[in-house]
């Protein structure tokens, strides 16, 4: 089963988190069937299979403009985010900015 | 800017790449107690140009604001660094990160040799300086107060070369002030400014009067009893050691010269010698 007709997915991930989810590719709120294995800043998670980055963004609650995001050591841009999918075993670093001299 | 006529403290601004700055105080925004500390902080000094770090987003379901929400884009220039890169690669990447967050090419480049004293690695940082510059980036380049190195990556087309006054955090001031004096001599092709090190108002009002272009600061701020007073001291200094350095200070010398006259001295007074006792 494809997840292309989905307009939305959240991660896997937040299942662990305790943090709502909702799936549209089921229709449930059971735990996807289709899951990929990715780490995450250094943290192995499960994600839908054939998550985009943006929708990795928009699932973790983050704000799309405060994040650069890496996968396996290529910066994905803003511009190439929904057209990224992430696969099986692909290294994801999410970045921001934070208070340094 | 001011009008040179009526305001005989008017100076040129700052450029750094696309961006032109009124104040020369570049101020960090790591340490603080908090990230409202941190934005008054930030406005009582002055500054136009501050620093940030770049690190993995907090993926805890607890977690916070961001420090973005705390800094204004329209009133600041973000200067994102390369803190904690030991290697060419790993600067050139946040680099290459930073640029896509914030839309902008200006960058600090750090390039360390290691933990303990956090000075910079000369061949990473002078190989990272022409990657960058390469890339297109806008690159200020902290470094060590070796003149030559100033000179190399002046060469190389940095922004700005930023040689440390002290280890970064020491707060020991410009320990070398000849060395500084021997860059500004060497270097004309971008400004220099003091990058780390400075602990007091002395240090930066010290700095300025050698006739560096700006100083970038932090934990004497950050890290200060009050930083909110640190604050201003660091603004006043600035505005202090940079107007003494326009306005020419006098020659030192070793005996005294007399700011009265020395003529028409009145019957009776002055040195016993020299009163005209007849």
């Amino acid at each position: 089963m494809g997840r292309q007709d989905s307009a939305r997915a959240f991660c896997v991930c937040r299942v662990a988190r305790g943090l709502p989810f909702w799936n549209d590719v089921c229709g449930s709120n059971a735990p996807l069937h289709h899951t990929l294995k990715i780490v995450l800043n250094g943290s192995p998670e499960e994600v839908v299979d054939a998550l985009a980055v943006d929708e990795l963004i928009e699932g973790l609650a983050l704000a799309p403009e405060q994040v650069a995001v890496e996968v396996n050591g290529e910066l994905v841009t803003r511009a190439e985010r929904a057209g990224v999918q992430l696969s099986e075993g692909d290294a994801v670093e999410l970045v921001t900015l934070v208070g340094g001299g | 800017m001011t009008d040179p006529m009526t305001d005989p403290t008017h100076d040129a601004p700052l450029i750094l790449g696309e961006h032109t700055l009124s104040s020369r105080l570049l101020v960090g925004t790591g340490k603080y107690a908090s990230f409202e500390e941190t934005a008054q902080a930030l406005e009582v000094s002055g500054t136009d140009c501050v620093t940030v770090a770049v690190r993995r987003v907090n993926l805890d379901a607890s977690k916070g604001p961001s420090l973005l929400e705390f800094i204004d884009r329209d009133r600041y220039v973000i200067l994102p660094n390369t803190a904690g890169c030991f290697d060419v690669k790993s600067a050139v990447r946040t680099c290459v990160l930073s640029r896509d967050l914030l839309g902008t090419k200006l960058v600090k480049l750090e390039v360390l040799g290691d933990k303990t004293t956090l000075l910079p690695d000369p061949v990473g940082t002078l190989e990272a300086t022409e990657e960058l510059v390469n890339q297109g980036f806008d690159v200020m380049v902290y470094c060590s107060d070796d003149p030559r190195m100033c000179y190399r990556l002046a060469e190389l087309g940095a922004t700005a070369v930023m040689p440390a006054g002290s280890p970064i955090g020491s707060g020991q001031g410009v320990l070398n002030p000849n060395a500084i004096r021997i860059i500004l001599e060497l270097v004309d092709a971008c400004p220099i400014i003091v990058d780390a090190g400075v602990g007091k108002a002395s240090d930066v009002c010290a700095a300025f009067e050698l006739g560096v272009e700006g100083v970038l600061l932090n934990s004497a701020i950050a890290l200060a009893n009050d930083p909110l007073r640190m604050a201003a001291a660091m603004r006043f200094a600035a505005s202090a050691g940079r107007q003494t350095y326009l306005a020419g200070p006098i020659p030192k010398r070793l005996y005294a010269n007399a700011s009265s006259p020395t003529e028409g001295m009145i019957a009776g007074t002055g040195l016993p010698a020299e009163a005209g006792v007849s």
